[in-house]
């Protein structure tokens, strides 16, 4: 899933502040699943934006919504009846249903309320780690389902740099050398030898190198 | 012979290479590269130029290592995937060999993390086996890795650099049987000071008949002090510093500390030199560049041979 995590409280203030009527729009996908913006995160920054505006002696009029996927025009749409009756939207999706809602209501604007961090899986109650870059040509086949572009800092396709130590990247200590993962993988699976065949140069352009992606399935479209 | 590179040469005679290396200054005073070169003269094969090395921006290597090949002695340039994509590392290539230069190494770099831009971006387009690959391609071939022709390839003499005390260490010599099957010519080594670590890496190098297809530099680093032996040990990422190393320079006064560090370095040395398939030697005297050549003459490895 995309994981994202709330912006700083006074940030989004500094988003708001010149205006009163605020629909604030969270997600039931991804951000509600690593709680960065569902249902509960958006009554939780409400009541919080409510208190500072209080404190401040200011008035402010939050309407709460959040919607079955932000980043789909057909629940986007739900946002119409409520749009002119106010002056912003404050998004807790991902970049993607931020920019969804912007294409759509085009004389409001839209800020976000969280950074958009990573594709990423659970590891445990409250914690995430990323497993993908979306590079668009998927090499987990021959590493044995770990992945070098996303896990490895320095993505190196051809085994693990000279910075290893103790089975750890150089970069921290908490983040775990991709490729001793992937070796020690292989060696399970009795796969050994197929380190040493040599990656060739990736091809960049499917990931975001050949320009911004675009999906058109002809049998749906 | 690949190459015009002293360096292949030299190897080829059958004798011990040296090497060592010359760090390009954080501004832009030609003269301190030339300083710094001037004191590796007539001792050695090859002057490594480091490419923003630990991610600290520096002079970039071919500009330092065109001041220094105009001095008379022979760059190998330093170039870490870290900080340029294939386009940037070719044309950087053509123009090395432009000047004359005529012998690389070709690493993935430092994480910027360790440097004084934490916040920038690392390139890693390609890896250093996928660097070593293109550079052949480009020599053997004469074609851009992209695949289309060169008009004058350069004619690169092809270094890496292996780590035997990296972990997993079960994958390192098969990491230097990668770097051999793109198309490597010499590999110089992190510094050593496990001897019997590296005996053993170096071991299954042979036992692989690696060695008959690779020149292996082993790398030497004299230690300046125990703080220098302490920090290398605990902060320098990939290092490997037996406490016999940190207690030997202890049991010495401080002001002897230099030169028993020296002393330790032409020992190291003289034990490497039995090894098989050790080629040579790339002597890395972090900031002290100065004592290089006396490592070289102890060690008995001068006059260099004439090429």
């Amino acid at each position: 899933m995309i994981t994202a995590e709330q912006k700083p409280i006074q940030e989004i203030i500094g988003y708001i502040a010149p205006y009163r009527r605020i629909l604030l729009a969270g997600c039931n996908e991804c951000v509600t699943v690593c709680a960065a913006g569902g249902r509960k995160e958006v009554g939780l920054l409400a009541s919080a934006l409510h208190l500072n505006h209080l404190k401040q002696g200011k008035n402010i009029d939050i309407r709460e919504i959040t919607l079955e996927r932000q980043c789909d025009p057909e629940y986007v749409e739900e946002l119409a009846p409520y749009i002119d009756g106010v002056d912003a939207v404050v998004s807790m999706a991902c970049g993607c249903g931020v920019q969804s809602i912007a294409a759509r209501y085009k004389k409001t604007p839209v800020f976000p309320a969280v950074n958009t961090r990573f594709m990423g899986a659970s590891l445990s109650q409250g914690v995430w780690s990323e497993r993908c870059k979306g590079c668009g040509d998927c090499v987990l086949g021959i590493t044995g389902g770990i992945c070098p572009v996303a896990r490895c800092s320095k993505h190196l396709f051809n085994g693990p740099c000279g910075g290893t130590s103790n089975g750890q990247c150089e970069v921290s200590p908490d983040i775990d050398c991709a490729w001793r993962l992937i070796w020690e993988r292989l060696k399970e699976l009795g796969l050994e030898s197929r380190y040493e065949e040599l990656m060739e140069a990736k091809d960049w352009r499917p990931g975001g190198a050949g320009g911004p992606g675009t999906i058109i399935r002809e049998d749906l479209a | 012979m690949k190459t015009d590179s002293r360096l292949e040469k030299v190897l080829a005679t059958g004798e011990l290479a040296v090497t060592s290396e010359c760090g390009p200054p954080r501004g832009c005073r030609p003269e301190k590269v030339k300083e710094k070169a001037a004191l590796l003269k007539d001792h050695v094969d090859g002057v490594n130029v480091t490419d923003n090395q630990t991610a600290m921006v520096r002079m970039s290597s071919v500009t330092a290592g065109i001041l220094i090949k105009q001095m008379g002695l022979d760059p190998i340039i330093q170039m870490v995937s870290r900080d340029r994509n294939r386009l940037a590392m070719q044309s950087e290539i053509l123009g090395a060999y432009s000047f004359g230069i005529d012998t690389m190494l070709c690493l993935s770099g430092d994480h910027a993390k360790f440097g004084d831009h934490p916040m920038a971006q690392g390139v890693f387009d390609i890896d250093s086996i996928q660097m070593v690959k293109m550079v052949r391609q480009m020599r053997d071939d004469g074609l851009f890795q992209g695949g289309a022709k060169i008009d004058g390839p350069p004619k690169m003499f092809i270094g890496a650099a292996a780590n035997p005390f990296a972990d997993p260490f079960e994958l390192r010599v098969m990491r230097l049987a990668k770097k051999v099957k793109a198309g490597v010519d010499f590999i110089q080594t992190q510094c050593i000071f496990n001897l019997d670590k590296f005996e053993e890496w170096m071991k299954g190098v042979v036992d692989r008949g690696l060695d008959e297809q690779v020149h292996i530099l082993a790398g030497i680093t004299p230690m300046k002090s125990v703080g220098m032996a302490r920090y290398m040990k605990n902060k320098v990422p990939g290092m490997d510093i037996p406490d016999s190393v940190i207690k030997r320079l202890e049991g010495v006064p401080k002001e002897q500390q230099p030169e028993e560090g020296i002393k330790m370095a032409v020992e190291a040395i003289e034990r490497l030199k039995q090894v098989k398939g050790v080629h040579g030697f790339h002597i890395m005297a972090i900031e002290w560049e100065e004592k290089v050549p006396q490592i070289v003459e102890q060690a008995g490895l001068y006059p260099r041979p004439k090429v």
